[in-house]
Parts: C-alpha cells; structure tokens; sequence
C-alpha cells in the first residue's frame, strides 16, 4: 500500500481509539464536560439517522439525489461543535453533520436535494455558507471572507475565525492550492479541514496525492495536521486549537481528517465497480459512533435509559425527516426569475412578463395545455 | 469643475471618490499597489489607502475573484483588477458558477456587490492575449451585469455606478483608448448621473443607425463624420447587458436600419444578439436586414495582422453601403 494510504501514520492524532478508550495527547487534553460528551453522542446519531433517512428518501424517489456522510460524523460533528456561534464555515456539499451543528434543519438540507431550492438557508443567520458543488471553490470564498475578518479588526483572543471544508479530491483543485497561498500569504484567520475519505468517487486517494495530504500545508508556510478523524474528540480538539490559533492572529491550519466514505460517493454512484468490500469491513471497524458509545458505557458516563432515550429520538426524528421531506412545497414557475439579480434587469424583466402572459394563456383551458 | 481627464484618469478619479465615500470599497489584483496598475488606473490609491484597501494579490487570477467573493460576502465591495482580457480565463470558474449565481442560489438573500475591471480589446501591438474582446462570455452569463465605456465622462461615473451595485458588474475598459481625454465635471453627486445601463446617442443622425460600444464608438464616430453621402447616428451601447433596447429601437424606428460593429468575433457575438432582438422589435421599420461588422472567427492574429482584423472606418462604411445596397 502506498505510504499516502496508510492509516498506520505515526503523526495521526487520535484521542479515542476504536475500543472506545482515551489516548493522552500532551497539546490536546480533554476538557469535556459528561453532558458535552453525552452531547455528542446525541449529535452522532441524530445526524447518521438523517443520512440514513435521506439515502431512503432518494430509493423512494422523494429526492434527486444524496450525498450520504456515512462514516464521516465524526470528522464533521467534532470541528462543528469546535466552532463558536461568531465564526464562519465554507461547506462543501456532504456536510450534513457540520450543518447539524450550526443550527441548518434537516429540512433545509433536503430542500436543496429534492430540487425546491439551489441553496436553502440563510448563510449570516448560521454562520454556515451555502453548498459548494463545484470542487474546492469554497476554500477561496472562506480565505476571502477570513481576510475581511482581518480588515474588521475582528482577530484577537476573542475574535471571529473561519473554518473551511472539503475532501482529499479537492486538494489536487488549484483553488484550493490558490487558497492555500492566499490565505498564507496574507495570515489569514482559516482553518482549511480536509476530509480525506480516501475516495473521490472512483479515484483512490493515490490518484490525487503524492504525498499525505496534511504535509502539503508546509509548502505553503502553514502548519498542518492529521488527526484520526473517527475520532470526535480529536477532531473537537484539533479544530478548537486550529480555530483558536486563527482567531489570535496565527494564521492558517491544515487539518486533515482521516476518515472513510463508507457509502457511495452519492446516490447515483456504485461502488462496487472500483472498490473492495475488505476495506469497507477494515473501516467498520473504527466505526465513529461504535467507539464513543463504548467509551460512555464502560466509563458508566451514559446508562442505559441515556442510550434508549437517543433511540427514541432518533426514530422521532426520522420521522420527521421524512415528513418534512414530502411536505415540502414547489417553487412557483414565476420564482425563477426572482433572484438572479439585485436590481432590474430589463431582459429579465421582458422574459418574466412573456412568460408570465403565456402561463396565463393557460387559464381555464384545463391542465393539458388547450391549445 | 470641469477637469480636462483621460479615460484612465477618469476611472481613477471614480475609484477614488468611491473609495473615499465608502470605507468598505477595496480594490484587489495583480500590482494594483505600489505600480498602480500596468496601465497606472489604481495610481496613488496604494498611497492614501494604504495596504488593506489596495490589496497586491498573489498572481492567481481564480484567486482574486475567489477571495473578492469571500470579502463581499463579509460586507465588502471588492473592485478587480484583472491585467489583460487574455488573463481572466484562470478565473473563469469563480466567476460564471460562483460569482454570477451566488444571489439566485441564496434566494436573494446573499448580494455580490463586486466589479471586474478588464481592459479589453486590441489595437495596441500586444504579444497574443493581450488584445481579446472576452465580452459576449459574460453577456450570456445570467447574473452578471456587463459595461464598457467609450469616454472619460463615462469612465468617471459608470465605475462609480458599477461599485454601488449590489450585482457583480464586469467593466470593460478599452485599453488603445486609455488615453482619450475629456472634459469631466467631477462635482455632482453621483445620484444624479444617468443610469449605466442606458444607452447614449452620441451622434444624431437620420438615415441609418451604427450601434458601436467601448473602443468602437470612436471608429464609428470617425465614420459617421467621414460619410458625406448618409446621416449616420451613432449610438453608444455602454451597457451590454442588459442592453437599452428602447434607446436602440427608438433610434432604428427613426432611421430603418441598422450597423452593428464589434471588435469580437462575429458569430454567435453582441451583434447577433442585438440583431436577433431589434429584427424582432422594429421589423416593420426596417429597410435592410442588421448588418454587422466585427472581428473575424479566428484566434486573435499577431499584431502585424491587427489592422486588418479590427473594423476600422473604411469597414465600418462598408457595412452602412451593404444596408443602402437593399
């Protein structure tokens, strides 16, 4: 195996191995609370049920498409609740569970993916952008918004810090390499956290990388990091030291979450074709929400009545997903003209009257047409 | 008080007053600071703004737009500098998938109040890329809005108007007319300047319409004056998206026809278009068909050969025999 692919890195930061027990790391201790960490547990679960409910809803036809974050929560629920309500997150489009944590509803992420809308939700009111589609653009909208950061003068102890994220595949995009150089070049306060899921959909993370990813970051003049990103508390931790350092004015971090997709790159993909079910049963293994439930259990931090109560939850919300899913309502014909611009423009302006004339020409001719 | 202004000055004079009125306008690109620009249009704002409003950025052209996307959404009014039209491409995916739908796809609750400043077509002996007219790229692009100026009057206010948009504004600025000069009365408040996107007669005629924009309206102007045989009104589009078409099919409704000149390629550019959409509009009135006169299908050819790929006047006239041939 490739060095780039190995999981045995000896620079990986891991604070809970996969028996669910506490890894002593001198620049990371862990300062949560049992709550907090009953906490995430809850948000574990809540959001892989999402996931779960959402592939189903795409099976049923209620969607057009799902990018599912199997075996990524942990990556994403750790370096989520790692960031304060004034900090900022660029998204790419699998980040359901970093979504979750800045208050983005279920319902929004669904509306996106069922076609009723190309964004969803208000991105100042979450202090989580919108999606990102288009591979690694995000990482220069974060850089840019980062470098306002700075002009505001909002860098200090308690300043504000901006978090971007995106996958192995992305690394090989020169925006994300532009962003890289951006944001170290002018010091600015972002925190760049890859997702190495060692797939991008077909092509294994040796199609993309000569080297482990987080060492690129040192080309750039950055520090950069590996964490086991099954692991939630390292994740927490890292991110929360990465932001940290961001916000005091040291600049850019490189984190790379060393995780697994364990479903398909989306609904529409098959992975059978390119991939072996040995390593997907490798990855069950370090499974993000198995470790954290034995670490609760055998440390008598949650009983059994804790995990029913999440069970319960979870089959709630679940139905509410699916719910919310079916009951959302279609735009309106009209609504495509409404947003591409902020003042008139007159093309549009014509087209919208042409064409609101000719829906109209409809009226009282039944709905096959009539004509 | 009127001061005597190039085109380059003029939209240096703009940036200034914006940058003065509004603490959030910043300009960004490739040796904007200290140099003022290649062609010296940021000069001497490095100076009294200081490095965090005259950003010199890295040379990575997606990397200008990506972050100046980044800056508005933080509240910021970034203004581009992208060095030669042949040099956008590398920002191409930043601004035809992110910047030009960032507002649609947040359901108008996100605004993208950023301008690219492009200088723009040929005519100066420049190595290749250096002499492209990019516009129509940008003109398909829903979202975008799309200027050029002709004049350093509009030089002055258009860029104004350009950075208190709350859409992205691509500024075409043509760059052999740099050094053009006006007189631009600097004092009136912007709020009473006309509107970027209208159109301007800037020769009355009657016997046939020549529609020019940017670098062109100078050639058409030459034209018209050179012309003793026909009355040729000049109109100046300023605006190539959304393009004035009342201003437009009011003028060709008074003459009957119609010569469109571009320096971008022919097919499938501005002219094509614009013919489509003033065939249909003014079809009874028209005594020809649209003719256009515009730069060839072909790559940009080396300078040598520019002349002959440029509509000069001689071309130009042409075109105006071509409609009085029907």
């Amino acid at each position: 195996m490739p060095e780039n692919t190995s999981h045995e890195e000896p620079d990986l930061i891991q604070l809970l191995t996969p028996e669910g027990e506490l890894v002593e790391h001198p620049d990371y201790p862990i300062d949560l609370t049992p709550e907090e960490i009953r906490g995430l547990y809850r948000d574990l679960v809540l959001v892989r049920r999402i996931d779960t409910e959402a592939v189903a809803l795409q099976r049923q036809g209620e969607l057009g498409l799902w990018a599912s974050l199997l075996g990524q929560e942990a990556a994403q629920v750790g370096s989520g609740r790692a960031l304060r309500p004034g900090d900022m997150a660029f998204p790419s489009y699998r980040d359901h569970g970093v979504a979750w944590c800045r208050g983005v509803s279920h319902k929004s992420l669904l509306g996106l993916y069922r076609g009723v809308t190309n964004g969803g939700w208000d991105p100042a009111e979450h202090g989580f952008h919108l999606y990102t589609i288009v591979i690694g653009s995000q990482a220069l909208h974060a850089t840019g918004y980062a470098m306002g950061v700075q002009r505001d003068g909002a860098v200090g102890e308690d300043g504000e810090a901006v978090i971007t994220y995106f996958g192995d595949g992305a690394t090989s995009q020169g925006d994300t390499n532009e962003a890289f150089n951006f944001a170290a070049v002018n010091n600015a306060p972002v925190v760049f956290f890859c997702q190495n899921n060692q797939w991008a959909i077909s092509e294994p993370l040796e199609r993309q990388s000569r080297v482990p990813i987080y060492r690129r970051a040192a080309g750039f003049g950055f520090p950069g990091v590996r964490i086991d990103g099954n692991d939630v508390f390292a994740s927490l931790a890292v991110t929360r030291k990465a932001l940290q350092s961001a916000r005091e004015g040291q600049g850019p971090t490189l984190i790379e979450a060393f995780t697994y997709r364990m479903g398909a790159h989306t609904t529409n993909d098959d992975p059978t074709r390119y991939r072996m079910s040995a390593e997907l049963e490798e990855w069950r293994l370090k499974d993000p929400i198995s470790r954290l439930w034995a670490y609760l259990a055998n440390t008598g931090l949650a009983d059994d009545a804790f995990f029913a109560s999440i069970e319960a939850e979870s089959e709630e919300l679940a139905e509410q997903v699916r719910r919310d899913c079916r009951s959302l309502p279609d735009p309106r014909p009209l609504d495509i003209f409404t947003h591409t611009y902020a003042e008139p423009h007159s093309h549009l302006d014509r087209q919208r009257s042409e064409f609101a004339d000719y829906l109209a020409s409809f009226e009282g001719a039944g709905t096959e047409g009539g004509r | 008080m009127s001061t005597k202004l190039t085109i380059g000055k003029a939209i240096n004079a703009g940036l200034r007053r914006s940058m003065e009125a509004d603490p959030k306008v910043l300009i960004m690109g490739e040796d904007v600071g200290k140099l003022g620009g290649v062609f010296r249009v940021t000069d001497g704002l490095y100076k009294d703004f200081g490095a965090d409003r005259v950003i010199d950025t890295p040379l990575a052209e997606s990397g200008i737009i990506g972050t100046a996307i980044g800056m508005a959404l933080r509240g910021y009014r970034p203004v581009c500098e992208i060095q030669f039209d042949g040099f956008f491409f590398p920002a191409a995916n930043q601004t035809f998938t992110q910047l030009a739908k960032m507002r649609a796809r947040s359901g108008g609750t996100l605004k993208m109040p950023v301008v690219l400043r492009i200088p723009y077509g040929g005519g100066i002996g420049a190595v290749e890329h250096h002499s492209e007219s990019p516009e129509a790229y940008f003109a398909h692009t829903p979202g975008l809005r799309v200027v050029t100026v002709a004049n350093a009057v509009d030089a002055y206010w258009m860029i104004q108007q350009a950075i208190t948009s709350d859409d992205p504004v691509i500024f075409f600025e043509p760059k052999r007319r740099y050094y053009e000069k006006a007189d631009v009365d600097t004092e009136p408040p912007l709020a009473s300047a006309y509107r970027m996107d209208g159109a301007r007669v800037a020769r009355p005629g009657a016997d046939i319409t020549l529609l020019a924009y940017g670098p062109m309206v100078k050639t058409a102007i030459q034209a018209a004056e050179a012309d003793t045989e026909h009355d040729i009104e000049v109109v100046d589009l300023r605006s190539l998206s959304p393009v004035d078409y009342a201003t437009l099919n009011a003028s060709v409704r008074r003459t009957g026809r119609l010569v469109i000149t571009h320096e971008a390629p022919l097919s499938s550019g501005l002219g094509a278009e614009i013919a489509a959409r003033v065939t249909q509009d003014c079809f009874y009135h028209l005594e020809a068909p649209v003719i256009r006169v515009a730069g060839f299908d072909t790559p940009y050819p080396p300078s040598r050969l520019e002349e002959h790929y440029l509509p000069d006047l001689d071309r130009v006239l042409d075109g105006v025999d071509r409609s009085f041939a029907f």
